[in-house]
């Protein structure tokens, strides 16, 4: 009988230390694999830990994350959902719209994240004025990374302008080297048509074509001729660059087998990763003919609509996430500028505070914009209609003028 | 039909149950069946008039899904695709299977070996066959590489990263994976020929290749007809060969239906596209199985 008691409290004890478990843990969905993007989300990890706080990781790899949202879409139509969720832009949105969120409006007023959060953010981490994400970083996407080894190797000053850019890619390629190292996956080769729309047309032609998506700027000459860029810069890159991961082909940069890379700045990462300097070994300027304006994307983390016991493990987390000690933490690991404005730069290395910098400016003088290539400038069904034919003409199968043409077809089709 | 049975009437209890056990047992999973195969089905109909998007919803759009799914580009891209694919894997499977068969059927030696080594190729899933042959075709770490290293400077094959190319080489990896099942199909059909036949043909003095021509191959229609069948369901629903050899590039020039339809419903918010290109692929193959299954059991009747 005693036995039997004994047994019974036994069980009684583990199953209440085990429901207090659960109660301090977070579920984070999250496709940060890459080496630079793991230590990253370490300083978040550590940070939960430091409160008592558990960390169940759900990584799952694939860059850009549309597998993440296909294990994402199973869990909470199985009920299930994360707590909370690595997401980009528009996806933020449309599960907002699904009900799925959570509401974090308590947190947000008392931290005060209406004044600290650029407006172009909130834009995403809000949904009908409530708030359903904190936002962790700003990506800005019209980055080139360079080998300066290999630059000064060459002669090559850094390039003023789109003719400047070309010639420093052409003697590249003279002397036998890659000029532009690119891996050939539809969202690598949208984050760089993103790079020639901007460059080509400037902020009225981006925001027509990329947000408002105007038929007559989708098929329109400046669109011929932005795709006539894509065709050029094809032209620079190897032939074996199809299906390469990114962090491939920031590794031939920082070999010095390439010369240039045009990536979003969680390409620094790599870099530095790699034991490498800022401004020294390695150089980053904003694709000629973008300088002023910077299309951006936001890592945030969408918080799902979970029972009460992890609510209170997920607020923590949100205000972990969005404190100025993790934002710097975490951002200096990662590449990117903080999501506040109010950070002190002095921590970063000179290619963060130029990133810091450029998003003041762009974000006081009008230029700065959602980047459609991450999702932050039109819904994923458009998004990915773009994709098709961005990828499908740098793949050689369309001229200029039919991808213009496809260009609207193909929008329509997705609206 | 039991009630009524007269070998039943007035049996007791017992028997009666055993004339139902099997029926009882068999529910369940019947109506398992009929809820996850036609239920779906019928449900996946149901959507591709729908305006899903990221979920399903119930509003009805009539057919503008179908609509739009004919404009899409990718959707001629794959449905071309699918001709070049389908088209070629069904008959050099089939002719290789064949030769394979007629090869082991010439009381060779080393049977027993060669018999396995052909069939083995099935035994691996696409996936594992199209990553193997990824590493393989890549020019910069497969055979491209590996025959310059050897001396041959000029030898080129970088298929799989020509968008003209590369549907070929998807070609290529499945003629590996399914000839061997194929020749396995054709060797018991050749076993199953009454040699008695083939005696006395060889006696009024025909020709190997006469009696192949006029009486052992007309004896494997039924062969022919099964790996046609087979052959031409596996490369519709072809998915994971293409992911894990070329995940449908470069560009959008390896997407076969199978890829576009899991792509539209899953990963692009257009759930109601994606479930009308279903509702075609499937239509496609019951236009390949009616026919054969009206032959089928009008034979045997």
């Amino acid at each position: 009988m005693t036995l039997m008691k004994k047994f019974y409290t036994g069980a009684a004890v583990v199953a209440l230390s085990t429901s207090a478990v659960v109660a301090q843990e977070v579920e984070v969905l999250h496709w940060w694999t890459s080496g630079g993007e793991a230590a990253a989300l370490n300083v978040l990890r550590e940070d939960l830990a430091g409160g008592g706080i558990g960390w169940t990781d759900m990584p799952v790899a694939g860059g850009g994350g549309s597998d993440a949202m296909t294990v994402l879409r199973a869990r909470v139509t199985a009920g299930d959902p994360p707590t909370a969720v690595q997401m980009l832009g528009f996806s933020i949105q449309d599960w907002a719209a699904e009900g799925a969120l959570a509401n974090l409006n308590d947190l947000a007023a008392e931290q005060n994240w209406d004044e600290v959060v650029p407006e172009a953010l909130q834009a995403f981490s809000t949904y009908e004025g409530d708030w359903v994400a904190a936002p962790v970083n700003v990506h800005s996407t019209n980055w080139v990374w360079a080998n300066t080894a290999l630059m000064e190797e060459l002669g090559i000053e850094q390039p003023e302008t789109w003719e400047d850019f070309v010639a420093a890619m052409q003697t590249a390629q003279d002397a036998g080297y890659t000029a532009l190292a690119h891996g050939g996956q539809a969202w690598q080769d949208a984050t760089i048509f993103d790079s020639m729309v901007m460059g080509v047309g400037g902020p009225e032609f981006y925001q027509a074509s990329m947000v408002d998506l105007d038929p007559e700027a989708l098929g329109g000459e400046q669109m011929v001729e932005a795709f006539e860029r894509m065709a050029t810069l094809r032209g620079f890159v190897d032939d074996n660059f199809s299906g390469r991961d990114w962090n491939l082909a920031s590794a031939m940069v920082i070999n010095g087998e390439a010369l240039f890379q045009i990536m979003g700045d969680w390409a620094k990462g790599e870099f530095v990763n790699a034991g490498l300097t800022a401004g020294e070994e390695f150089q980053c300027f904003r694709v000629p003919g973008t300088e002023g304006t910077v299309t951006f994307n936001s890592d945030q983390f969408a918080m799902f609509g979970v029972d009460e016991d992890d609510a209170e493990s997920q607020l923590a987390m949100a205000s972990a996430v969005m404190s100025p000690e993790f934002q710097i933490a975490f951002n200096v690991v990662k590449g990117s500028a903080p999501a506040r404005t109010d950070i002190d730069p002095s921590s970063f290395d000179a290619c963060g505070q130029a990133a810091m910098a450029d998003l003041a400016e762009a974000g006081s003088n009008g230029g700065l914009f959602g980047s459609m290539a991450h999702g932050h400038a039109n819904p994923p069904s458009i998004q990915n209609a773009m994709y098709d034919v961005i990828t499908a003409h740098f793949n050689g199968e369309f001229d200029a003028e039919t991808a213009a043409e496809e260009m609207v077809t193909a929008v329509e089709l997705a609206q | 039909m039991a009630a009524t049975d007269p070998m039943l009437e007035g049996a007791d209890f017992r028997t009666r149950l055993q004339n139902w056990l099997p029926k009882i047992v068999l529910a369940p999973s019947f109506a398992v069946m009929v809820l996850f195969v036609y239920g779906f089905i019928a449900f996946t109909i149901y959507l591709s008039f729908t305006g899903s998007r990221m979920l399903p919803s119930f509003d009805l759009v009539g057919w503008q899904n179908y609509e739009r799914l004919f404009r899409v580009r990718q959707w001629d891209t794959a449905i071309v695709n699918l001709g070049i694919f389908a088209g070629l894997y069904i008959v050099i499977s089939t002719i290789i299977g064949l030769l394979l068969a007629i090869f082991l059927d010439q009381k060779i030696r080393g049977e027993g070996i060669l018999r396995p080594i052909f069939l083995y190729p099935m035994a691996l899933s696409f996936i594992v066959t199209g990553t193997a042959w990824k590493w393989i075709l890549d020019p910069a770490i497969g055979l491209e590489v590996t025959m310059q290293q050897w001396g041959f400077e000029n030898f080129q094959f970088d298929w799989i990263k020509d968008s003209e190319m590369a549907i070929y080489t998807i070609v290529i990896a499945a003629v590996w994976q399914s000839s061997g099942f194929v020749m396995a199909m054709f060797l018991a059909g050749l076993r199953g020929i009454d040699n008695e036949i083939l005696k006395a043909a060889q006696m009024d003095g025909a020709s190997n290749f006469q009696m192949y021509r006029r009486i052992i191959l007309p004896q494997l229609r039924p062969a022919f007809l099964s790996a046609f069948v087979i052959l031409s369901h596996l490369a519709i629903k072809s998915y994971d060969l293409v992911v894990a050899m070329t995940d449908g590039g470069p560009g959008t020039s390896t997407w076969l239906p199978a890829l576009f339809m899991y792509e539209y419903t899953f990963t692009r918010n257009q759930m109601g596209i994606g479930a009308a290109s279903a509702v075609i692929m499937l239509m496609t193959i019951a236009a390949i199985m009616v026919p054969y299954l009206y032959a089928e059991l009008r034979e045997k009747n």
